[in-house]
């Protein structure tokens, strides 16, 4: 049997309702020590909600839910004394620069007053914002912001780092450095776990992942097994107009309508667009591997969500 | 409604969020520290020098010396209260200070009995700053005048809790100004602070003594400044003590229901 790292948290039909609203219904999932675990989902489909529960913060209605190997109703304090918590508001302490945001913050863990001094300035480093040390955080860009709160959640030299849409409005310069820190962690062993709505990131992260909708999990896995079992291998793409559409019907091929474009599902994409070419002759056509957001699209569609 | 009566577990992490917004006020001390005084000679010059003048004395004490301890009292209900709704609210909401904390150890009922505990040591800055204020313009005794140290402190919890109910309920920031204006402006005027409550209608006396804590807490900043104690000042702290208790737990569960969904 292979050598399966222990879960470090396990949820079994875990339930939230908010006043009459189902926001988790019925999920299970099993966390493994040392790994990076996504929740993907449009908006509203119980992300947070399940961060939330697993971060102490909301009670669960109904089911099992254990961090660590403790029940977040009944060891809270105990939970998140080992827990590092990125939330997706920026809620960083306006009344104190970014040292002092690390330091403060660290006494609410009990951490000594000289420890965590050079804690923060070794994690103001780690994120790069060491030439912002006595800034006040109001003078802080967006993504200097979002690396200020990942230092923050590391004061405590979690085991596990809760991360809610950690990247969200950052430009890709800071995405990578985030993504960076983030695979460094991994490598010393930490568990991540985070929720995104940007796929490429999860694909490029995530050791496995769960797509959520409707407050229910569709699919967990790695993302490049669910790619490859769910969607297929590679996809070809032409541009959409009656002729092609026709020509393709009779190749019988699998293929799709998304708007203007058909795509074609297929395990040799060369092999299926020379075809395509001789034989129906597009005027554009690309070739791509099939990717984390063509299976996500198949399993949440693509209309769009309101609201949350 | 049932969740509104439990007993809040609170830890000595409270502290830590106390902690947190001492540093922060004492970072800014000199703002801080400034109002107390000014206030105590303002209050002390307009309403005691100017109107005392005319008014003379009441019951045979000075007027200023009358309403010293009022002002004490009133500065104890305004720092507490103030701070845990407004300061407490801007924490809360815009700031998401409380949403930060309890990702931490601390739970909710910690950040909030923290601030209460904030709210009433502002209380306690206050009026140790205004005392030597008033010693020096002679119209409080000392060393009795220094039992107003800890009444500000339980005033002050009674206060702070009764603020942080209202944040607790309030949907906005500019909805707090009606328990601003509707209960701390008449409770400020007709508590027996610059005018005794007996020459006011027996209904308005009522409502006083039983809704303005305000009044207990004059009465018994009163005998301890003049110093004149009589066996009501029992009635008045067993009130306070009543009602902080009362006003804090309630204020603790309020804001649980508020922010833990």
């Amino acid at each position: 049997m292979e050598n399966v790292p222990p879960a470090v948290i396990e949820a079994d039909n875990l339930h939230k309702t908010y006043s009459g609203t189902v926001a988790v219904d019925g999920i299970r999932f099993s966390v493994r020590k040392g790994e990076i675990y996504g929740f993907l989902g449009p908006n509203g489909a119980g992300k947070t909600t399940t961060m939330k529960m697993i971060t102490c913060i909301s009670p669960r209605s109904s089911g099992s839910l254990t961090v660590l190997g403790m029940d977040p109703e009944e060891h809270p304090a105990e939970i998140k004394a080992r827990l590092g918590v990125v939330p997706q508001e920026t809620n960083l302490d306006p009344d104190f620069s970014c040292h002092a945001n690390l330091t403060t913050y660290a006494r609410y863990f009990d951490i000594p007053p000289e420890t965590a001094e050079k804690k923060a300035d070794e994690l103001l480093e780690f994120v790069q914002l060491q030439d912002k040390r006595d800034a006040p955080v109001d003078k802080l860009s967006g993504g200097m912001k979002r690396r200020l709160i990942l230092a923050r959640a590391l004061v405590n030299a979690p085991e596990i780092l809760i991360l809610d849409e950690p990247t969200i409005g950052l430009d890709p310069q800071a995405r990578h450095l985030i993504w960076d820190r983030l695979k460094l962690l991994r490598a010393q062993g930490n568990t991540v776990v985070l929720t995104t709505h940007y796929l490429d990131e999860a694909a490029r992260l995530c050791d496995r992942l769960v797509i959520m909708d409707n407050g229910k999990i569709l699919i967990e896995g790695a993302p490049a097994d669910l790619v490859l079992e769910h969607v297929g291998k590679e996809i070809v793409e032409v541009e959409k107009n009656d002729e092609i559409a026709a020509c393709i019907r009779t190749m019988n091929v699998p293929f799709e309508i998304f708007g203007d474009t058909i795509q074609i599902i297929t395990q040799n994409a060369h092999e299926t667009a020379r075809i395509l070419l001789d034989q129906c002759r597009p005027k554009k056509l690309l070739t791509r591997p099939a990717t984390l957001e063509d299976l996500f699209l198949k399993l949440t569609g693509r209309s769009l969500r309101e609201g949350a | 409604m049932k969740e509104l009566i439990v007993l809040p577990r609170v830890t000595r992490r409270a502290l830590m969020v106390w902690h947190r917004n001492l540093v922060v006020f004492l970072r800014t001390w000199k703002v801080n520290f400034f109002p107390p005084f000014i206030e105590a000679f303002l209050y002390l010059s307009a309403i005691g020098l100017g109107i005392g003048t005319y008014v003379g004395s009441i019951d045979t004490i000075p007027y200023v010396n009358s309403i010293a301890p009022a002002i004490l009292a009133i500065s104890v209900m305004n720092s507490a209260f103030f701070e845990c709704t407004y300061s407490s609210f801007v924490r809360m909401y815009y700031q998401k200070s409380f949403d930060a904390m309890i990702a931490t150890p601390l739970s909710i009922e910690d950040v909030i009995a923290g601030e209460l505990l904030w709210g009433a040591t502002r209380s306690v800055m206050y009026v140790t700053i205004m005392l030597p204020v008033l010693a020096a313009f002679n119209v409080i005794s000392l060393p009795f005048s220094l039992l107003a140290i800890p009444l500000a402190f339980l005033g002050g919890m009674m206060f702070a809790g009764l603020g942080m109910c209202f944040t607790a309920i309030t949907p906005g920031i500019d909805t707090l100004n009606y328990p601003a204006f509707l209960y701390i402006t008449p409770m400020t005027l007709f508590s027996g602070t610059f005018f005794p409550l007996g020459i006011l209608p027996q209904v308005i006396q009522y409502v006083a003594v039983i809704l303005f804590p305000l009044t207990h807490l004059t009465a018994a900043m009163r005998m301890c400044t003049l110093p004149a104690f009589s066996w009501t000042v029992g009635y008045s702290l067993a009130y306070m003590a009543v009602i902080a208790t009362v006003v804090c737990l309630l204020s603790i569960n309020l804001m649980k229901r508020r922010l833990i969904i």
